[in-house]
């Protein structure tokens, strides 16, 4: 379980203009700024849960995995991981945990995998019969065979990344940090990693929170989100809530074959594109029942498909809102 | 971490130690041409020795000593602090804080795991010249060669753990590398890198003689060199296992304090 309760982290960030002038004044005088990359952020997480935590660059989301993973110091508030305090660090702690950041690499870079993996069965004091079972179900769900052997410096982005995942694993944790595991790979890869993900969580009940800018990894994987911005946090709760919350409305998509005008789809809801034949709508859940029955019906559109609006599209119009907000006079 | 945790991770450590050094290739030649300035240095002083011996060291003694301070240095140089700046500079050493064994020993296992090829080179061609052309001036006390190899350990260590220490102030400081210039000053005139500490001008050789810099060098170098007498060589001995204790916890105190203060934003 993961408990956080009104958690800062702040950085002092030695502040400066461009330009030589400013340059030589800094060796003299420095200016400093409280950068506030986590302001008090409060939630849970069960065991087994799988989160996702959403949030433009900047937001907090990588702050909070670090102080979670107990590589940076709060600046305040109480974190427990496991019933572990984590910056202490201690053994037992790094033994349940892992964090993969997709933008840094653990495995040695001129040796092959094999070698990191070695180094972490040792340390983390995994023993023989259990490593040679783990490393063969990893090798076989993420398909390492022809990689175990190759320098890491010769595999591509997505090889390595898998890679990375087998080595963060090895040690069987039981909470997993995952900051931008699919950074840069393609989809066929991401979507390897998401269900490989989803797998581990099933069969070792394990907790895991993940970031990503890619949308549908959090969409297919969370049934809980976390959002942050600018380090506080502004919803936390499963998809269709936020997506409720923020935008209820549904988008109504179809193909007009006859033909039709503006002035008749407005009638049922709110134009979002007109592209060709197609059409997309936005339409109240309300009024949704009438809508689709006259465009079935009388109107004879085809092709009819209901969504919600795309996570994308919530989040712009949260930070939006939250930026206009930051904006405005107190 | 348990010490027993890492007594028995430490054989893969040396392992894949190994692995690395003989994979990192231009490094380690690097490296070796970097540790012949010994050899320069024995050029000149023999040079000043051609008409007579200078103070007390004749042609041979400068051959000895420089040749014993060429094998010192490749056993017993480290340059861990440039890689421990660079890891906390571009935020990889994130990657070593979540592993549950101290960067102290798992860098430790790494480098000591290089010693062995870094003196491939160096080692057999400087005991040849030393038994071919200095060895009139090699000690020959039991003592004191008894105590080279463990002499060699601590100057090792020594060396090690104020270099991680250094490397250390990276927490604190954006860039440690000018430090590594100034230890570096302080370390080729006082440990008797470029001459031996005797013939350091009066006061600074007696300072000297006590730094922690002549016990990461100049001490294997003399029990190698020159005839001591026991309570010598047991009192620089043990003022050697004192800065070796002093320089550990100085490394883990700044390393402890400065790992609280890691500030790796963003990815």
């Amino acid at each position: 379980m993961i408990s956080v309760a009104g958690l800062r982290k702040h950085f002092k960030v030695h502040k400066r203009p461009p330009g030589l002038v400013s340059a030589m004044k800094s060796l003299f005088h420095r200016t400093y700024e409280t950068v506030k990359a986590v302001d008090g952020i409060t939630f849970t997480i069960e065991r087994g849960e799988r989160v996702g935590f959403l949030g433009p660059n900047g937001a907090g989301k990588t702050t909070t995995l670090k102080v979670l993973s107990g590589l940076l110091h709060p600046t305040a508030g109480e974190v427990t991981v496991e019933d572990h305090t984590p910056f202490k660090r201690q053994t037992e702690f790094l033994q349940k945990i892992t964090l993969v950041m997709g933008q840094k690499s653990q495995l040695i870079w001129d040796l092959p995998p094999s070698e990191t993996y070695a180094l972490n069965r040792a340390v983390f004091a995994v023993p023989d019969a259990e490593y040679k079972a783990t490393l063969a179900e990893l090798t076989e769900l993420l398909d390492l065979g022809p990689l175990l052997d190759k320098p890491t410096r010769q595999l591509s982005l997505g090889e390595r990344m898998k890679c990375e995942l087998a080595a963060a694993l090895l040690h069987q944790p039981t909470t997993l940090f995952l900051d931008e595991p699919t950074i840069g790979l393609d989809v066929a890869m991401q979507l390897a990693i998401r269900d490989f993900v989803r797998r581990y969580n099933q069969a070792h009940e394990a907790t895991v929170i993940l970031t990503s800018h890619y949308m549908d990894d959090v969409v297919a994987l969370c049934p809980r989100i976390i959002v942050i911005d600018r380090g506080q946090l502004i919803h936390d709760g499963d998809l269709r809530s936020l997506i409720k919350t923020m935008d209820p409305d549904k988008r109504v998509s179809f193909t007009m074959p006859n033909g039709t005008t503006d002035e008749e789809l407005a009638k049922l809801g709110s134009i979002l594109s007109r592209d060709g034949q197609r059409i997309t709508l936005k339409v109240s859940e309300r009024e949704l029942p009438a809508a689709v029955g006259h465009l079935l019906g009388p109107m004879k559109a085809g092709d009819l498909a209901i969504e919600d609006p795309p996570l994308e599209d919530i989040l712009r119009q949260m930070f939006g809102a939250a930026k206009e907000k930051a904006k405005a006079p107190a | 971490m348990s010490v027993a945790r890492a007594w028995r991770a430490m054989p893969t450590m040396l392992r894949v130690g190994v692995a690395e050094t003989v994979a990192y290739r231009a490094e380690f030649l690097v490296w070796i041409l970097t540790t012949t300035i010994p050899l320069v240095m024995l050029g000149l002083w023999r040079q000043v020795a051609e008409e007579g011996p200078f103070r007390t060291y004749s042609q041979s003694d400068f051959v000895a000593y420089f040749l014993a301070v060429l094998i010192v240095r490749n056993v017993a140089g480290s340059w861990v602090g440039w890689q421990i700046g660079d890891e906390i500079r571009m935020g990889t050493m994130a990657m070593r804080l979540l592993r549950p064994i101290h960067p102290f020993i798992a860098l430790a296992a790494s480098h000591v795991a290089s010693i062995p090829f870094r003196c491939v080179v160096a080692l057999p061609v400087a005991f040849l010249l030393l038994i071919s052309s200095g060895a009139s001036a090699l000690a020959t006390e039991p003592l004191q060669l008894a105590m080279l190899a463990p002499s060699l350990a601590l100057a090792w260590l020594i060396t090690f753990a104020i270099m991680f220490a250094i490397g250390s102030l990276a927490f604190f400081l954006t860039r440690a590398m000018g430090l590594f210039s100034l230890y570096f000053l302080l370390f080729t005139l006082l440990s008797g890198y470029l001459m031996p500490i005797s013939l350091l001008p009066g006061p600074i050789a007696v300072v000297a003689e006590w730094l922690p810099f002549r016990f990461m060098l100049a001490l294997p170098v003399e029990l190698m060199t020159q005839s001591m007498s026991t309570e010598r060589v047991v009192l620089l001995m043990s003022v050697q296992v004192g800065w070796t204790i002093a320089s550990i916890a100085l490394a883990v105190f700044v390393w402890q304090r400065g790992v609280r203060r890691f500030e790796s934003v963003g990815g």
